[in-house]
C-alpha cells in the first residue's frame, strides 16, 4: 500500500499548479494574467506552499512559464 | 408529534388561472380556484367524500365510482373527482340514493377481497377498510363461492415491499403514481375486465422489472396490495417525526414513522418543499444501515495502524485525541494538523469542526468533501455572480421552456428532482443533454432530448464556448439584460473572444467529436426557446477546467438573460446531502462561513471577538495539499468527520501514503471505513436519525433534521466535537444545536434570520434569510447580482494533460448509480445491493470486441496511477473510446485508477478523464489482494481483557 505509481513530488506539483493557473488565465492578456495568477496563489495557497514556490522559482528558473514566474516574483516581493 | 395521517384531498390543486368560483357543498359556501374538483373542494371544507381510486398525488381517474355526488340541475351522479367546480353549483355529498349507490360499489369490491383484516399488515391503515366503514357496508350479498382473484401468489422479489395481487382493487393508483409522480412507466394494468391486474414491466417480478423502487406506488396503494415489508414485520406506526433525508443534495423531507424507538418506515412528506411528497429508493427504504451490525459503538485507539484496535472509554479516547494533537503541534508546529468536515453531517456539526480547527488548532487547515465535487461551483459562481450557490428553487423547473443538462445524470444522482424535471419535459419543455454517456434522460418513456451532445470527456469548455460563439455571432444574446445587469465592457471582451473562428462549432468539432450542426441547433434552442435553465453536475466540475466550465455556463446564462426569474438560472446539482451547507459553514481553508476570506480583517475580527482568540489570516491547506505535506513530513495529524477519503479521493495510492505518514489520524464515523484503516483513534458517529440539526440542500434550503431515536453510540456528532474541543482547552457550552445555529446566524450575514423557531414556523428557509429577505430567497439575483454587475469571464479551452496514447488508449469517466450513494458506506449495508452488488465497467461493444471481452467478463482496468479488476458491462450507453464505472465498492476501488490531475483553480480532482487500458483478466489484481489483507488486519479489534 505504500508504493506510489507515477506521482509527482510536491515540488513538481507546486510548479505544475502554478503553471496550470497561469495557463488558464493567459487569455486575459499577459499583464492581467500575471496579476490574476499572483492574486490566486495569494488567496488560496497556504504560506508554506507560497514560500516553497518562491524558493523553487529561484532554484529552477526555467520550470515556470513566464506568466507564472512573474506572478511568483510578485508574491515574493 | 403523535401519529396522524396527512390529509389527502383526493385530487391535486388546480393549475392557477387567476379565476375563482363560488359554490355550495352540503349547504356550505366555498370560493376556490376554477379547475378544482368537487372532491377537493369538499375536502377543503373539512368533509370527505368516500373514494378509492383518487389521491391527491395523481390526476383524477374516475374509475371506482365511490365518490359520486348529486349536483343540482344536473342529471345522474357525477364522480366528484373528475367534475370541476362551477360558479353557483350546489352539491350534495350525502343522500339516501348516494349511500345506496356507494354501498353497492363497495359490496362489489369487498366480494373479491380477502377478509383477513385482523391479520393483514395494513390493518388500521387501509383505505378500503376505512371506506367500507364510511359507506356503512354491513353485508356482502354475493358470497365468496364464485370466481375471485384471491389466492394469487405474492411477488416478494423487491427487498423492501411486497405485492399481493389478491388484495389489489385495480384502482390504478400505483400505475398512475409510477407514470405521473415518478415518470418511469414501469407498471401497467395487464388483462381486461375481471382478469385485470397490476403488472411490473412485462409481467415480471418487481425486482427484475424497470421499477426503480421509489415507493410512489406503495404510498399510493389504498390497500395492503403494495406494502412495506417492515410494516408487515413490525406493525403500523404510532408516531411520526418530520426530518430530512441524509442522501443526496435534493434534501427530501420525510415522516419518520415510528413504533416506540423502532423506525417502521420513511414516508415522503407532502409538505416538503424540496420533494413535494416524492422519494427515491435510497431515502424511502435504504436506512437500515443505521442499525447495521457493522456499526462501531465504542471508541477505540491504537498506537500504530499495524496493531489491533483497543476499545476504550469516551474519556480516554477524547483525552488521547487532544493529547496527541497538542503533542504533534508542540513538536512540528501549529500548522502540522488539520481536519475535514463532513457533507453528510449537519450544518451545526460542520460549523463546529471548522471552529475547532480555527479556534482550537489555531490554523485554517480545514477542508471538506466539496473539494472533490463542487469546489469549482464555489469558485466559478463567486467570480461571475458573486456567491457560491445555485440560483433557483426546484419548483422553478416547472416554469422552464428549455432545459440544458450538462454533465449530470439526475435520474440516478438526484432522482426526486429528475422526476420533477421529467414531468415538465412531458408537458412540452425542450431538452438538451451534454454528456459523453447516453444517460436515461436522453431517451426514456415519453422523454427524448432534442439534442444530445455526446462530447469527448475533457472538452466542456470548448463546447460551451462554441455555443457562445453561435449565440454571439448570430446575435441571439439579450442586449438589454446585459446592459442593465452586467458589465458591458467585459461582455464585449468576452464576445470578441468567443466570436473568433477558432471557437466556432466547426473548429472544435475535431476536439469534441460532436457535429457542428448539432451544436449550432442546441445553442439556438437554448438562446431563443423561452425560459432557459441549466442544470449541471460533477461532469462539469470534476475536470482540470471545472471552474472554467462553471464560468462558461454562467456566461451563457447571462448572455441570454436567463438569470433572475423563475424557470431559468444556473443550477448545480449537489452530490451529498449537506455539501451546500458544509461549504456555507466555512469548511474551505480560505474562508469563514458565508464565503468570506480569512484575510478580510473585519470578518476575522468579528469571529475573534466571538471566539475570544486570534485567528490565522492565512489560507490553510486543501485536502490534496495536506496529503502532499504529509508525505513531505510537515503535516502529521488529521481529524476526519464522516468522510472516507481513502475510497472517495483520487489516486488511492497517494492518499494511502499521505495517511500512513501521519502520526495521529482520528476518524469519526459510523463504520470502520477505508480511511480508518490508517487511523489511530476511532470515535463512533451517530446517524441522522439520532440527532438534531439542519441540512442545506442544493436549492439553499435549510431544513430541520430531527432526532427520532437515541444515539446508539451515546452521543450526537456535535457533542463529540464539543468533547474534543473542551479537552483541547476550549470552553464550549452548547446544550442543543439550536444554540450553534444562533451563533452561525450571529456571524454569517446570509444566515442572520435563520433560527430554529423560524424553521419550525416556516418548515424551511432558503438563504439568504436576513433583514433584507426575512422569508428567505427562492430565486437569487432578481434585481441585481450579489457582486453588483454580472461578470463575463473569458474561458479559454486548455486541454487536459491526461492524454490517451498507445498504452492507455481509452478514457475512463466515473460516476454514480441510483441505488448507491457516494462510497457506498451506507447503501452497501442495505438491501440496495440487490440492484448493484458490485461496480461494473461499461464498455462500448466495439471496444469490447476488439479486446475479446464479453458481457460479465472480468477485466483489468489500468491507468498510469494504478490497476484494478472488475466485471464488464457491454453497452452502447458509452461512446467508443470511453469507459465508465462507479466508485461505490471498496473491493473495486475505482480511485486507484484516477490520477492527481485536478481543476486549476480549486484542485477538484479530474475524476472524469483518466486514460486507461482495459484487458481481459482472470482475477483480482495484486493490489486488490494486498489491500484486502491489509484492510482485514487493520480492522482487528482486540478482545477486552477479563476483569480481575
Amino acid at each position: 500500500m505504500s508504493d506510489e505509481n507515477d506521482v509527482m513530488s510536491t515540488a513538481d506539483r507546486l510548479i505544475y499548479m502554478a503553471n496550470q493557473i497561469a495557463r488558464n488565465l493567459a487569455a486575459q492578456g499577459d499583464a492581467e494574467a500575471v496579476a490574476s495568477t499572483a492574486s490566486h496563489i495569494a488567496s488560496f495557497w497556504d504560506p508554506l506552499m507560497r514560500a516553497r514556490i518562491v524558493a523553487l522559482a529561484a532554484e529552477q528558473p526555467d520550470a515556470l512559464s513566464p506568466i507564472a514566474a512573474q506572478a511568483v516574483r510578485r508574491i515574493s516581493a | 408529534m403523535t401519529f396522524t395521517r396527512e390529509t389527502d384531498h383526493g385530487t391535486p390543486a388546480a393549475i392557477a388561472t387567476g379565476k375563482s368560483v363560488t359554490l355550495t357543498i352540503d349547504g356550505q359556501a366555498i370560493t376556490l380556484p376554477e379547475g378544482t374538483s368537487i372532491m377537493r373542494a369538499a375536502s377543503l371544507l373539512g368533509g370527505s367524500i368516500p373514494k378509492l381510486c383518487a389521491t391527491d398525488s395523481v390526476e383524477s381517474f374516475g374509475s371506482c365510482r365511490l365518490c359520486l355526488v348529486e349536483v343540482e340541475g344536473r342529471n345522474g351522479y357525477p364522480a366528484s373527482c373528475t367534475t370541476p367546480v362551477a360558479e353557483g353549483m350546489v352539491v350534495r355529498t350525502q343522500t339516501d340514493r348516494l349511500k345506496q349507490l356507494r354501498r353497492g360499489v363497495m359490496e362489489l369490491y369487498i366480494s373479491d377481497h380477502p377478509l383477513d383484516c385482523l391479520t393483514c399488515g395494513a390493518n388500521g391503515d387501509c383505505e378500503l377498510q376505512d371506506q367500507a366503514g364510511a359507506v356503512g357496508l354491513r353485508d356482502v350479498r354475493y358470497g365468496y363461492d364464485g370466481a375471485t382473484n384471491m389466492g394469487q401468489a405474492k411477488d416478494q422479489s423487491n427487498p423492501y415491499f411486497d405485492f399481493d395481487p389478491s388484495k389489489c382493487i385495480v384502482c390504478s393508483r400505483c400505475v398512475r403514481a409510477c407514470d405521473e409522480v415518478q415518470g418511469t412507466f414501469a407498471l401497467t394494468i395487464e388483462g381486461m375486465g375481471f382478469d385485470s391486474k397490476v403488472s411490473a414491466s412485462q409481467g415480471e417480478g418487481f425486482l427484475g422489472s424497470e421499477c426503480v423502487s421509489c415507493g410512489a406506488c406503495v404510498q399510493a396503494c389504498p390497500t395492503a396490495s403494495l406494502i412495506e415489508k417492515k410494516v408487515v414485520e413490525v406493525g403500523t406506526p404510532d408516531r411520526a417525526v418530520v426530518t430530512t433525508c441524509a442522501y443526496c443534495g435534493v434534501g427530501c423531507t420525510f415522516r419518520a414513522e415510528m413504533r416506540g424507538e423502532e423506525l417502521v418506515r420513511m414516508v415522503p412528506w407532502k409538505d416538503g418543499k424540496a420533494n413535494r411528497g416524492h422519494s427515491c429508493v435510497k431515502g424511502r427504504f435504504a436506512w437500515g444501515y443505521a442499525q447495521h451490525q457493522d456499526r462501531i459503538l465504542n471508541p477505540m485507539i491504537r498506537a500504530s495502524i499495524d496493531e489491533p484496535w483497543r476499545e476504550v472509554s469516551w474519556d480516554e479516547a477524547i483525552a488521547h485525541t487532544a493529547s496527541e494533537f497538542r503533542r504533534i503541534q508542540a513538536k512540528y508546529g501549529t500548522r502540522s494538523i488539520g481536519g475535514i468536515t463532513s457533507s453528510r453531517c449537519t450544518n451545526e456539526e460542520t460549523f463546529l469542526v471548522q471552529k475547532l480547527i480555527r479556534q482550537g488548532f489555531g490554523n485554517n487547515n480545514v477542508d471538506t468533501c466539496a473539494r472533490v465535487c463542487h469546489s469549482p461551483t464555489g469558485y466559478g459562481l463567486s467570480q461571475t455572480f458573486g456567491t457560491s450557490a445555485g440560483t433557483q428553487d426546484f419548483d422553478s423547473v416547472m416554469q422552464s421552456d428549455v432545459i440544458l443538462v450538462i454533465g449530470a445524470n439526475p435520474t440516478d444522482g438526484h432522482p426526486v428532482f429528475a422526476s420533477r424535471m421529467k414531468r415538465r419535459l412531458r408537458q412540452g419543455a425542450r431538452l438538451i443533454v451534454m454528456d459523453p454517456r447516453r444517460t436515461d434522460l436522453v431517451k426514456s418513456p415519453h422523454i427524448e432530448a432534442d439534442h444530445h451532445l455526446p462530447l469527448r470527456p475533457g472538452t466542456n469548455v470548448a463546447m460551451l464556448t462554441a455555443m457562445a460563439h453561435v449565440i454571439v455571432t448570430e446575435k441571439l444574446y439579450d442586449e438589454a439584460f446585459i446592459r442593465e445587469r452586467c458589465d458591458w465592457d467585459e461582455f464585449a471582451d468576452w464576445a470578441e473572444f468567443v466570436s473568433q473562428p477558432a471557437r466556432s462549432p466547426e473548429a472544435i468539432e475535431p476536439l469534441t467529436g460532436v457535429k457542428a450542426d448539432e451544436v449550432r441547433a442546441a445553442a439556438r434552442l437554448y438562446a431563443t426557446g423561452g425560459n432557459g435553465a441549466i442544470y449541471y453536475g460533477l461532469g462539469v466540475t470534476e475536470h482540470s477546467q471545472g471552474s472554467s466550465t462553471v464560468m462558461a455556463i454562467a456566461n451563457l446564462a447571462m448572455a441570454t438573460g436567463n438569470v433572475g426569474r423563475e424557470g431559468v438560472g444556473v443550477n448545480p446539482l449537489r452530490g451529498q446531502n449537506n455539501v451546500q451547507g458544509a461549504c456555507d459553514m466555512g469548511s474551505f481553508p480560505h474562508e469563514f462561513s458565508g464565503y468570506r476570506h480569512v484575510s478580510d480583517t473585519a470578518t476575522r475580527q468579528l469571529f475573534e471577538r466571538t471566539w475570544g482568540v486570534s485567528l490565522d489570516a492565512e489560507p490553510g491547506l486543501r485536502i490534496p495539499n495536506m496529503l502532499d505535506a504529509a508525505t513531505d513530513g510537515t503535516f502529521k495529524g488529521l481529524f476526519v468527520q464522516g468522510e472516507d477519503i481513502l475510497q472517495s479521493d483520487p489516486n488511492t495510492h497517494h492518499v494511502a501514503a499521505g495517511l500512513a505518514a501521519m502520526e495521529c489520524v482520528v476518524v469519526q464515523d459510523l463504520f470502520l471505513n477505508e480511511t480508518a484503516n490508517y487511523a489511530h483513534v476511532f470515535l463512533p458517529g451517530s446517524t441522522f436519525l439520532e440527532k438534531d440539526g439542519t441540512f442545506t440542500n442544493a436549492e439553499r434550503r435549510i431544513q430541520r433534521v430531527r432526532k427520532v431515536m437515541a444515539p446508539l453510540n451515546g452521543y450526537a456528532d456535535w457533542e463529540i466535537v464539543q468533547l474534543v474541543a473542551n479537552a483541547m482547552g476550549l470552553r464550549w457550552t452548547y446544550d442543543h444545536p439550536a444554540q450553534i445555529m444562533d451563533e452561525i446566524a450571529a456571524l454569517t450575514p446570509t444566515f442572520a434570520g435563520v433560527h430554529y423557531d423560524r424553521l419550525e414556523a416556516e418548515g424551511s428557509l432558503q438563504w439568504p434569510a436576513n433583514d433584507a429577505a426575512p422569508d428567505g430567497t427562492p430565486t437569487m439575483h432578481i434585481d441585481g447580482f450579489v457582486r453588483g454587475k454580472g461578470k463575463f469571464v473569458v474561458t479559454d479551452y486548455v486541454p487536459t494533460d491526461e492524454k490517451t496514447g498507445p498504452r492507455f488508449p481509452l478514457l475512463l469517466t466515473t460516476g454514480r448509480i441510483l441505488s448507491h450513494y457516494n462510497v457506498g458506506a451506507q447503501t452497501r449495508r442495505t438491501a440496495n445491493t440487490a440492484w448493484h452488488p458490485e461496480d461494473r465497467l461499461e464498455i462500448h461493444p466495439s471496444d469490447a470486441e476488439n479486446r475479446g471481452i464479453k458481457e460479465g467478463d472480468w477485466v483489468a482496468l489500468k491507468s498510469r496511477a494504478g490497476e484494478t479488476t472488475l466485471r464488464a458491462q457491454v453497452t452502447e450507453r458509452v461512446a467508443p473510446g470511453v469507459v465508465y464505472t462507479t466508485f461505490h465498492h471498496p473491493e473495486t476501488q475505482a480511485n486507484v485508477i484516477t490520477t492527481d490531475y485536478s481543476d486549476w483553480a480549486t484542485n477538484c480532482p479530474e475524476y472524469k478523464v483518466t486514460a486507461v487500458q482495459v484487458m481481459p483478466s482472470n482475477g483480482p489484481s495484486d493490489w486488490q489482494l494486498d489491500y484486502a489483507d491489509q484492510a482485514r488486519m487493520s480492522r482487528r479489534i482486540a478482545p477486552l481483557e477479563a476483569a480481575e
